[in-house]
């Protein structure tokens, strides 16, 4: 192995991430100069839009599903894993939590639960079959989850274009959900789903820190091989992790549908690309929870930041996604984020 | 039961494959030298972005074709000096640069045209489709050989380039070499990095022509994301294939079919939800059959490279 240490020659000692940031920020200013903004002024909106204190609600209800696909990309990376089906895993658990609601009887906060268990649990199985098909045929986990997202979201599509649409709107979704089932509002956009999502954030940081199978998965993040010799079930666990990973990917269409979104929307859970934003703060953090999950809030404050700047200053809001993208790849490139793992 | 090759769905399913198997060229190329290529998505869809703003500013087709082999190639710096100057991690350079892609073209194409989603203009030329006058009227000869663009044969041509060069010239060898064992490639006096960064950049080249087919071949106009999803079909042909350009061309054929088959199905009442799944579907067959029969001794801990 060649990555031991590098001589230290950059002169100026500025941290990674904040210099990945300006990086970002400056190569994404000459972009906007270039088209004919004004940089300044595009940045003041995305920061007054995303940190101004009225603004901060709507900034916290985009970072729950967001910080949440990160965890599902996080929690396989920190095993040197990657899910890249986060997408089908995440409609699954929507359309099964809009499901439940519409056609169980029963008292709704109870159907809340069942709902989001339901979720859960029918992603983490969907999740399973990409770490089986790697155990047990050798077929690459990072395709196969990718690949198999296409079908999960085609049927979970079909569904609710045709069987179970909603006859009364023109549109492919299902019908809204009894009042009761929704999940309860802490105050203007916020939700439960943000108390039950941090629950979930901080379980994960935990399960990292202080328990055997934390400390196993991140044996193996270092060094598959060695874990396995050290009698890390190395088969089981990606089993178990990819599980966790699909769960959480479930709990995030659960929440967006019983939280803001009342029905489950064609389409709707997608758009927003959450799978892709997570993977990248899980990236950047090598897979670390809590780094990724201050990631993922950082890229949820630059996104909601961007509709504030898309509203104002006319510069499209995709921006955000070129800064994202420019900061993973400095990092990847310059501080050889994720070069740990084994790719050789 | 293959009553469903018609002149029509033959013709269309060869034009729909040329984009998947020049990207899936280019990923072989790149997987030959050792460099695992999961950019194809976000390369194509540079292409893409270019080839429209190339034939638009030039009006010409051939304009669109330099201008995207151009910009993928400049482009692909980042993978090319990435994974080899700076020793980066392949799989996060490739995502950080499809999303860069998709990004980026999205922002130009409201900056440039100010339009978002589609961008079409009669200013637009698409690339022409070749008739052969001899073969026009011949079943399935003519089906597939007549009325396809230029690019199309270029592919095809390539296919056949890429495996003689690869396998029957010295260069070959040593592309092979750097990929299969680098310290001996430079113990042989092999620039192993010099080889990687040209390697990458040709691939970036072809995958600009897939872009080009893309967004010039069937139709004259650019829409985001136009790529959805052939980067990746091709990322897997190359895994189906093993690095070998004629195994991944044919693992592009089968999907072509596959996706000529699932229009078939959409004519006979099926919804297109259900039918689009259908390629998708069949790669993953395609995947766990080949997959069971050479199962892997060695543990699966393995996660990217093939």
């Amino acid at each position: 192995m060649s990555d031991i240490a590098r001589p230290a020659r950059r002169l100026p000692r500025i941290p990674p991430v904040p210099l990945a940031i300006l990086v970002g920020v400056v190569l994404g200013g000459l972009l906007v100069l270039v088209s004919g903004g004004n940089p300044v002024e595009a940045y003041a909106a995305i920061v007054t839009g995303a940190l101004a204190f009225d603004n901060l609600p709507n900034t916290l209800n985009w970072a729950v599903p967001l910080v949440g696909m990160t965890l599902v990309a996080a929690t396989p990376l920190r095993g040197g894993m990657i899910n890249l089906g986060g997408d089908g895993q995440m409609v699954i658990g929507g359309l099964v939590a809009a499901l439940v609601p519409l056609y169980l009887p029963g008292p709704g906060p109870l159907l809340i639960i069942v709902a989001i268990l339901a979720a859960m649990l029918a992603s983490g199985l969907y999740a399973t079959i990409a770490a089986w098909g790697e155990t047990r045929h050798g077929i690459p986990m990072l395709i196969s989850s990718l690949l198999l997202s296409y079908p999960a979201i085609g049927i979970c599509s079909y569904i609710v274009g045709f069987p179970l649409r909603d006859t009364t709107t023109g549109l492919a979704q299902t019908p809204m959900i009894p009042e009761a089932a929704r999940l309860p509002v802490l105050s203007g956009p916020l939700n439960a789903g943000l108390l039950v999502m941090m629950v979930v954030a901080i379980l994960v940081v935990l399960y990292d820190r202080f328990t055997v199978g934390g400390y196993e998965l991140r044996m193996r993040g270092l060094n598959a091989r060695f874990a396995g010799y050290g009698g890390v079930p190395l088969a089981r666990q990606m089993t178990g992790v990819m599980f966790a990973s699909g769960a959480i990917a479930g709990l995030v269409g659960a929440l967006i549908v019983l939280g803001s979104q009342f029905r489950f929307q064609d389409g709707a859970l997608l758009s927003p690309g959450y799978t892709w934003s997570g993977l990248m703060a899980a990236l950047l953090a090598g897979g670390e929870p809590l780094g990724a999950i201050l990631a993922g809030a950082f890229f949820a404050a630059l996104q909601t930041g961007g509709f504030a700047m898309q509203r104002e200053t006319s510069i499209p809001r995709v921006l955000t996604m070129v800064l994202q993208s420019i900061i993973i790849l400095f990092l990847a490139i310059r501080h050889g984020v994720g070069r740990r793992r084994e790719t050789r | 039961m293959l009553d469903f090759i018609t002149p029509f769905l033959v013709n269309s399913a060869v034009q729909a494959i040329t984009p998947i198997l020049l990207a899936a060229l280019a990923g072989t190329l790149c997987g030959r030298v050792g460099v695992f290529n999961m950019a194809l998505e976000g390369q194509m869809l540079v292409g893409a972005f270019a080839a429209v703003v190339g034939s638009y500013a030039t009006g010409s087709a051939l304009g669109g074709i330099v201008a995207a082999m151009l910009a993928t190639v400049a482009f692909s710096l980042i993978l090319a000096y990435g994974v080899t100057v700076f020793r980066g991690d392949a799989v996060v350079i490739c995502v950080g640069m499809n999303l860069l892609a998709s990004g980026l073209t999205a922002y130009l194409l409201r900056q440039m045209f100010g339009v978002s989603g589609t961008f079409s203009d009669p200013a637009i030329v698409g690339l022409e489709k070749i008739r052969i006058a001899a073969i026009n009227g011949w079943p399935v000869i003519g089906w597939i050989f007549s009325r396809q663009t230029a690019l199309t044969w270029v592919a095809w041509i390539l296919v056949a380039v890429v495996t003689v060069v690869m396998f029957r010239t010295p260069l070959g060898l040593r592309l092979r070499g750097v990929g299969e064992d680098p310290e001996a490639a430079e113990t042989m006096g092999v620039d192993v990095t010099r080889y990687r960064i040209v390697t990458v950049l040709v691939a970036g080249a072809i995958v600009g022509l897939a872009g080009a087919q893309l967004s010039l071949g069937t139709v004259s106009i650019f829409s985001e994301d136009m790529s959805a999803g052939r980067g990746w079909i091709a990322v897997v042909a190359v895994m189906l294939g093993r690095n070998h350009p004629l195994y991944a061309a044919l693992a592009c054929v089968l999907f072509g079919f596959a996706d000529a088959f699932s229009v078939r199905l959409q004519g006979q009442g099926l919804p297109n939800q259900v039918t689009d799944v259908v390629p998708y579907v069949v790669t993953l067959v395609a995947l766990v059959l080949t997959h069971t029969k050479r199962r892997r001794r060695q543990d699966p801990t393995i996660t990217a490279s093939p």
